[in-house]
C-alpha cells in the first residue's frame, strides 16, 4: 500500500519542464494580446505589466481596421492559400495516382524525379521564376502569387505513398465497374485518401497563408497584398509608433489559423504527424 | 451467360513465364473451378479474362466475340475479389449501385451537384432502387444496405461483393478465392449458398481457389494449373478418379493418394514393393509409381505389411498411418469403421484392388493400364 501515493517528483519535474518550455513558446503571444489591450499611455509606462489598468482592445481593432483595409488583406489570403490548395489537389492526385497505381515505361525515373525536386529549396528557384512570370506579364497579380505553387512535389510524393497503401483490388473493382482512369481518382482515391488530403491541405494552407517571401517579392499593389505582408507594411506605414493597432491587427491575422486549429485539433494533429513537418 | 474461349494464352513478368499457352473452353452455365498450387498463374488467367491485365499473346473470345483490347467494362463480366474490394466510403446500397449508376446514367446525370436536377434522372434512380432491393431480398443483405462495408462482419461483405457482381447481370462472374478470408464455419455456408446462386442464375461462373473441397463440391468442371499450364479438366469425378498426371493425383484429394514405388517388368507386368499385381500396361519397362488413394487401401488383408505409426481419429472416419520397410515409406489408409481401430506399433497387413490402382511414368504422366493377361484371355467368353 505504500506505493499508492508516491510522490510524483518526476512527474511535477515533467510538468515544469513542460510549463516553462510552454511559457517561452506563448510569451510572445500572450505579450501581443496584451498590448494589443492596452493604450498607448500604458504601452510606453516603464512598469511592465501583462494585464492592462484600462482595457482598449476594441479601440485597437477599430483603430486597426480604419487605418488598414484587412478584411481586404484576410481575403487575398483566403483567395491565395485556397486557390493554391485546390490546384494543388488537382495536380497532385492524378500525378500520385499514375506513379502509384499505373506501370508505365519510366514510371521510377519519374518519381526519382519527384523525389529530387522536395530536395530544391523553393528560394532557388525563386529567380528563375520571377523572370518567368515577368516575361508573362503576370508579376503583381494572384496568378503570380498562385500559379509557381500549383504543382507540388511534395503533395505528389505523400499522395503517392498514401495511394500505394490502397489495395490493388480496389482499383480493379473500379474498373470493372466502368468507372474511367480519371474517375478512379476523384470517386475512388479521393475519398479513401481523405486523411491525406487533410493533412497535405494543413501543410499546404499553414505554409501560403504564413509565406512572406514570395508575396514580398511577386507583389506591388496594396490591394493584392496577403496578410503577413499586410502586418509588415502597417508596421512600417501605417502605425507608425502605435503598437497597439499594431498589435491588434496582427492578432487578426492569425486568428483564422488558430481558430481553423481550435476546431480541427485532432485533424491538425494526424496531419502534422503524417507530414512530419514542424 | 456466356461461353468463353481461351486459346494459347500466354503471360510473362519481367521476362517470367507466368501463363506459357492455355487454351481451354469454358461453356455456357459452366461452374469452372481453377485450382492449383500458390503461385501457378490462377489470378494472373481470371484477370486476363477479366481484361485487368493484358495477355502477351494468344485470343479471348466470349460467346464467339473477341475481346482482346476492349476494356475490363465493356466485356461485361463481373468480378468478386478475394478482399471484396468494396469502396470503403460508400453504404452498401451504393457500393451496389455504382455498376448501375456508371451503366445507366450518362455522364452529367453523374455529377454530384447537377446531375439529380436533370429530368429522367429520377425515374432511373428509381429503377436502380429497385434492382438492388430485389437482389438485397434475394442475398439476405436488405437490412444492412445503409451499413457502410466497415460496419459489416466478413460473410456480410462477402454477400455485398457477389450483390455488386450480381446487379447488373453479366455474362458470367469471375471469382478470385471469395472465400478465403472466412472462417471454416462460414465457409462450408457460403459455399453452399453459391453453387445455389449458380443453379438460379444459371450463369457462367469461373471460378478461382486453391481450396480443393470448394473446387469439388460446387464446380460442374475442375480445371487444374500448375506452372502456369492448365494440365487437366474434367468433372470433379474424373479428375479424383482419373488424374492424368501425377501432379494432379496429388493436389486433389485430401488426404493425399499414397504414391509407391513400381516396377514395369519386361513382359508389362507391374511390380510394387516386390509384389506382382495382376495388372500390365504396354509401357517400356522401368521405374514407375502407383497411386493409390487411401479409401481404397483395405486393412487387414493383402501382401503387403507395414506397421502402425500415427492414428487420427475424427469420429465419422480414422486416418491410420503405416511405415512400410525401413526406407522411410509411409501410407495413409481410411478406415470408415473407427470401431476397430489396430493398435499403435502393430503390424498391419494391406492390400488394394487391382482396378485402385494409378500408374504414372517417371514423367509423372499417366500410364494406362489393364487387367492382366491371363484374365483378358477369358474376356471374350463373357461378352
Ligand atoms: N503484377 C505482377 N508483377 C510481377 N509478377 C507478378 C504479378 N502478378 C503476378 N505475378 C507473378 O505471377 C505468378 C502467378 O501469380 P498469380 O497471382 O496468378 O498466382 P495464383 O495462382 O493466383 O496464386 P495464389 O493461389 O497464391 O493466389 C506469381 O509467381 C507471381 O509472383
Ligand atoms: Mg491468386
Amino acid at each position: 500500500m505504500n506505493n499508492a501515493h508516491p510522490i510524483p517528483v518526476r512527474a511535477i519535474l515533467r510538468h515544469f519542464l513542460l510549463i516553462a518550455g510552454a511559457a517561452v513558446m506563448l510569451a510572445p503571444f500572450i505579450w501581443m494580446i496584451s498590448t494589443a489591450s492596452k493604450p498607448q499611455t500604458e504601452i510606453f509606462s516603464s512598469e511592465l505589466h501583462l494585464i492592462p489598468h484600462q482595457f482598449a482592445l476594441r479601440d485597437n481593432l477599430r483603430e486597426a481596421f480604419a487605418k488598414a483595409n484587412l478584411l481586404r488583406f484576410l481575403l487575398n489570403g483566403v483567395i491565395v492559400t485556397v486557390s493554391i490548395f485546390v490546384l494543388q489537389v488537382m495536380v497532385a492526385l492524378p500525378a500520385a495516382y499514375a506513379l502509384a497505381k499505373l506501370r508505365f515505361l519510366g514510371r521510377e525515373t519519374l518519381f526519382a524525379l519527384v523525389l529530387f525536386g522536395i530536395l530544391i529549396p523553393p528560394q532557388a528557384t525563386a529567380i528563375p521564376v520571377f523572370l518567368l512570370l515577368h516575361e508573362a506579364g503576370l508579376l503583381d497579380s494572384y496568378a503570380a502569387l498562385v500559379l509557381p505553387f500549383t504543382i507540388s512535389v511534395f503533395g505528389i510524393f505523400l499522395m503517392r505513398q498514401f495511394f500505394k497503401t490502397v489495395p490493388d483490388d480496389l482499383v480493379d473493382a473500379a474498373r470493372m465497374d466502368g468507372i474511367s482512369e480519371f474517375g478512379i481518382v476523384w470517386q475512388v482515391m479521393l475519398p479513401a485518401a481523405i486523411p491525406a488530403v487533410t493533412a497535405f491541405g494543413i501543410f499546404s494552407v499553414v505554409a501560403h497563408w504564413n509565406d512572406y517571401f514570395w508575396p514580398l517579392i511577386v507583389l506591388n499593389s496594396e490591394q493584392l497584398r496577403t496578410p503577413p505582408l499586410a502586418v509588415a507594411h502597417f508596421r512600417n506605414n501605417e502605425a507608425g509608433t502605435s503598437y497597439g493597432p499594431l498589435m491588434a491587427a496582427a492578432m487578426v491575422i492569425i486568428a483564422p489559423l488558430v481558430i481553423a486549429f481550435l476546431f480541427a485539433q485532432r485533424r491538425f494533429i494526424e496531419g502534422i504527424t503524417l507530414t512530419g513537418i514542424k | 451467360m456466356a461461353q468463353i474461349e481461351l486459346s494459347a494464352i500466354r503471360k510473362s513478368f519481367d521476362g517470367t513465364d507466368v501463363l506459357n499457352g492455355i487454351d481451354f473452353r469454358i461453356g455456357d452455365g459452366e461452374f469452372i473451378s481453377l485450382v492449383g498450387p500458390s503461385g501457378c498463374g490462377k489470378s494472373t488467367l481470371l484477370r486476363i479474362i477479366a481484361g485487368l491485365e493484358p495477355q502477351n499473346s494468344g485470343q479471348i473470345h466470349i460467346d464467339g466475340r473477341p475481346v482482346d483490347g476492349i476494356r475490363p467494362s465493356a466485356r461485361n463480366l463481373a468480378m468478386v475479389f478475394q478482399s471484396y474490394a468494396l469502396y470503403p466510403h460508400l453504404s452498401t446500397f451504393d457500393n451496389i449501385a455504382v455498376p448501375l449508376r456508371m451503366r445507366r446514367l450518362s455522364a452529367i446525370e453523374r455529377l454530384p451537384l447537377l446531375g439529380p436536377l436533370l429530368p429522367g434522372r429520377r425515374a432511373k434512380e428509381r429503377g436502380i432502387r429497385a434492382d438492388i432491393e430485389t437482389i438485397a431480398e434475394q442475398l439476405d443483405i436488405a437490412p444492412l444496405l445503409r451499413r457502410k462495408p466497415g460496419q459489416l462482419s466478413g460473410g456480410q461483405r462477402q454477400r455485398v461483393a457477389v450483390g455488386r457482381a450480381m446487379v447488373r447481370e453479366p455474362l458470367a462472374f469471375l471469382f478470385d478465392e471469395p472465400l478465403s478470408n472466412l472462417d471454416a464455419k462460414l465457409r462450408v455456408h457460403m459455399r453452399a449458398e453459391l453453387a445455389e446462386l449458380h443453379r438460379r442464375l444459371k450463369a457462367t461462373f469461373v471460378y478461382v481457389t486453391h481450396d480443393q473441397a470448394e473446387a469439388m463440391t460446387m464446380s460442374s468442371r475442375i480445371a487444374v494449373m500448375m506452372g502456369g499450364e492448365l494440365i487437366q479438366a474434367g468433372t470433379p469425378a474424373e479428375i479424383y478418379n482419373d488424374p492424368g498426371d501425377i501432379r494432379v493425383a496429388e493436389f486433389i484429394g485430401s488426404p493425399k493418394i499414397n504414391i509407391l514405388p513400381g516396377r514395369i517388368r519386361k513382359d508389362g507386368g507391374i511390380d510394387v514393393l516386390g509384389t506382382a499385381l495382376r495388372l500390365a500396361c504396354g509401357a517400356t519397362a522401368g521405374e514407375c509409381r502407383v497411386g493409390v488413394r487411401p479409401e481404397r487401401i483395405d486393412l487387414g488383408t493383402g501382401p503387403f505389411s507395414g506397421s502402425v505409426v500415427h492414428l487420427e481419429n475424427l469420429g465419422a472416419e480414422a486416418f491410420v498411418h503405416l511405415a512400410i520397410g525401413d526406407a522411410g515409406l509411409r501410407l495413409i489408409a481410411r478406415l470408415a469403421d473407427v470401431r476397430h481401430l489396430p493398435a499403435m506399433g502393430s503390424p498391419v497387413a494391406f492390400g488394394f484392388a487391382s482396378d485402385a490402382v494409378r500408374a504414372f511414368d517417371p514423367a509423372g504422366k499417366r500410364i494406362p493400364l489393364r487387367a492382366e493377361q491371363s484374365e483378358r484371355i477369358r474376356e471374350p467368353a463373357h461378352v
